[in-house]
């Protein structure tokens, strides 16, 4: 009596979890087709989309959690884990971790994906000029970044410790973070800029000039140290963002030991490199990881400032070249996977991590 | 005693290095802003530095030589001789200069140093790009291509209707996922979370081929859903993490209490967790938001060439390509794309440092 009570419980929220299944792809399929054919006013639009597409997501939850629970208790707590993380995993699987397999088969494979290459593509990457320059620029664009982004960011941070105005210092040093690398690409290349004769409307040739040298177009003609000129918008961009960390973990130091290394008579110097660079390894450590995964995958600038000509094509800019340009799906997938591959160290660190910090 | 003395010296140095580096740092937003407010052919003739007042040769007369001097020979001016190629580079006499004018007519300027500042400024820039009357975009193909009116402001429309929801939609599915993983025992727990802080650092490009032929299928391309969902997924690793790490530091008595009281998960969550967690959503918040509002690469493969969706960081890229030399259309063009990012920079900077921060370093 009692299990088939529950039995046609269980029936009964089944039944009524398929409807608020059906409920939801209809509603929101509605939705979606009713905007794809509309031709509202944009801002209407607009507004429609924002409040759909935030309150859709809401609703959708509240009503898939108010299906489980019409199970039986027992069901229901099994089944409210999936419901919580059911939108991120089926998110991330059908737009990141599956991309990435397909890519990665996609990878063996011809131009347009119908013939197996093998390694053929991993061979011509490393093989055909215009990519090995990408794979070089990537290089330089890494080390040369980095380094600098990292050296420069931790000489700000201590500077700023010691000045009198650290606050505004750090805004001022910080604030390229906040803005796009297209505006960035704007913002250089108008420094960057050339024209011929004396009269130069861009600062550095300006600055050139003034001390009696002769202005160069610095990021067309100037090979190969135009991609110098081009690493410096990231430097610009970057450095804030080690400083601003560097700046925290700096604090971190414990004034006693910095006092008693002052008190034995160690230079500034060396109470740098011996007190302060141990301190903060860890730090520094995860900054430079972090600056060289958003380095790998340099785009915008590139693409902004030269478009990848000139020899400053990265792998990002060839990877958008073979994809859309020249429709080789084959290379555009290598490419891709090239830059997976140059990460798998950093993701088996952050995995350790974790497991460290959390039993996972 | 010295010891102090001397820490004082070297502040003073400390300071005069990192103002110099702060002035570095500071020159290029400065000059596009200043010529974002210049006259556009003021911008091509003078560098920006040129508002401020400086010392330059103003002319304060001519003097018309007569028809039949000869070029060639030294020229006589005020009773001084000079050469040709003297008065082509100009030449110092006494306080004044003297140079051609214009050599055809035989004019010479006279010139004395004084202090100028070409204080000319205009919004006209910002009008004509937000306004966008006067834009003829090249196509691919090389072909001409009148924008009707759209301008920058329906991109910046339609920059704020992708990112409120790409910043809204996976920070809501995050968290949700985020109490799951932290709070609730079920089975995958620990490798489907495994697989998230896996996705972290994985570069996006290696997902653009596949989702661009799923979105092609489904006639997702160009579309807001689209857009969304692509901006959605490629964030929800760092959410997802960001708001784990807050949420699994919430006390568990809370949950305890609430459970006791015959409270339900979902309003656990929506009553108790989302409010307690205001501080770390600002925070992952703004830097989503920032994400998409500066994202190139995303709205370049899903919205494509389709201009009612474009997003502002397409159109003035795609204003560099075509108008390359058009400074006073791209200066105001940047700057009106920075406005967001700034303002939410010195408006929020505690959330936004706070985000930037947890954004890829623990903490």
């Amino acid at each position: 009596m009692n299990t088939q009570a529950k039995k046609n419980f269980s029936l009964k929220a089944a039944l009524l979890f398929v409807v608020v299944l059906l409920l939801n792809i209809f509603v929101h399929g509605a939705i979606f087709m009713l905007f794809r054919d509309s031709t509202l006013n944009p801002l209407l639009t607009a507004l429609f989309a924002v409040i759909w597409g935030v309150a859709g997501v809401y609703l959708l939850y509240l009503s898939f959690s108010w299906a489980v629970e019409q199970f039986p208790e027992q069901i229901s707590r099994r089944m409210l884990p999936y419901v919580f993380i059911g939108p991120a995993v089926l998110l991330l699987g059908w737009l990141l971790v599956l991309p990435a397999l397909r890519t990665l088969y996609l990878s063996f494979f011809n131009a347009s994906s119908d013939k197996f290459v093998g390694l053929g593509n991993y061979l011509a990457i490393f093989s055909d000029r215009l990519l090995a320059t990408a794979l070089r620029n990537n290089l330089l664009w890494v080390f040369v970044g980095t380094l600098a982004c990292v050296a420069l960011g931790l000489l700000i941070a201590i500077l700023a410790d010691r000045s009198s105005y650290e606050r505004i210092a750090k805004s001022i040093i910080f604030m390229p973070m906040a803005i796009s690398f297209v505006a960035a690409g704007v913002i250089w290349k108008f420094v960057y800029y050339y024209q011929p004769g004396t009269e130069q409307i861009g600062l550095l040739n300006a600055i050139v000039i003034a001390l009696g040298g002769e202005p160069q177009a610095w990021v067309t003609m100037l090979q190969p140290w135009n991609n110098f000129f081009l690493i410096i918008i990231l430097i610009w961009m970057q450095t804030g963002f080690a400083m601003v960390i560097f700046s925290a973990a700096i604090k971190g130091v414990p004034d006693d030991i910095l006092e008693a290394a002052r008190v034995d008579g160690a230079g500034e110097i060396r109470i740098f490199f011996r007190i302060i660079i141990p301190y903060i390894s860890t730090t520094l450590l995860t900054v430079t990881t972090t600056i060289i995964v958003f380095t790998l995958k340099i785009f915008d600038v590139v693409m902004v400032m030269t478009g990848g000509q000139y020899d400053t094509e990265v792998v990002a800019t060839q990877f958008y070249r073979q994809f859309f340009m020249y429709r080789n799906f084959g290379y555009g997938s290598t490419l891709a996977i090239v830059l997976l591959i140059a990460v798998l160290p950093v993701i088996y660190f952050n995995l350790r991590q974790i497991r460290k910090q959390g039993g996972f | 005693m010295a010891g102090k003395k001397k820490k004082k010296g070297k502040k003073w140095l400390v300071n005069l290095i990192l103002g110099i580096i702060c002035f570095i740092w500071l020159i290029p937003t400065v000059g596009l802003l200043i010529s974002s407010f210049r006259p556009a052919a003021d911008i091509l003739q003078t560098g920006w530095w040129k508002v401020f007042p400086h010392q330059e040769w103003k002319t304060t007369d001519t003097i018309k030589l007569s028809r039949d001097v000869d070029l060639r020979e030294p020229i006589e001016v005020n009773g001084k001789t000079y050469s040709d190629d003297q008065l082509k580079a100009g030449v110092k006499s006494g306080d004044e200069r003297l140079i051609w004018e214009n050599r055809r007519n035989r004019e010479i300027s006279v010139q004395e140093p004084g202090w100028v500042a070409s204080t000319k400024l205009t919004l006209d820039n910002y009008k004509n790009v937000i306004s966008g009357k006067e834009y003829t975009l090249k196509g691919p193909d090389g072909s001409e291509t009148k924008e009707k009116g759209t301008g920058l402001s329906q991109a910046f429309w339609n920059t704020l209707t992708i990112a409120i929801p790409a910043t809204v939609i996976p920070i809501l599915i995050a968290s949700f996922a985020a109490y799951a993983f932290a709070w609730l025992r079920f089975p995958g727990r620990k490798t489907m979370f495994a697989v998230i802080i896996a996705m972290l650092v994985v570069p996006l490009q290696v997902a653009l081929i596949p989702v661009l032929k799923d979105y092609t299928a489904l006639g997702l391309n160009g579309s807001y859903l689209g857009i969304w969902l692509a901006h959605s997924a490629f964030g929800l690793p760092l959410v997802t993490y960001f708001m784990y790490n807050f949420i699994s530091q919430l006390p568990k008595d809370l949950f305890e209490s609430a459970f006791i009281d015959g409270a339900s998960h979902f309003t656990i969550f929506s009553r108790l967790i989302l409010p307690l967690s205001v501080p770390a959503l600002a925070s992952i918040g703004i830097f989503q938001f920032l994400w998409v509002w500066n994202d190139y690469l995303v709205s370049l493969i899903f919205i494509g060439n389709q201009p009612e969706v474009q997003v502002m960081s397409m159109k003035i890229a795609d204003l560099v390509g075509s108008r390359g030399n058009d400074w006073h259309l791209l200066t105001s063009a940047a700057f009106i794309s920075m406005l967001m990012p700034l303002a939410i920079f010195f408006l929020l900077q505690k959330y936004f440092v706070r985000g930037l921060m947890g954004g890829s370093v623990k903490g």
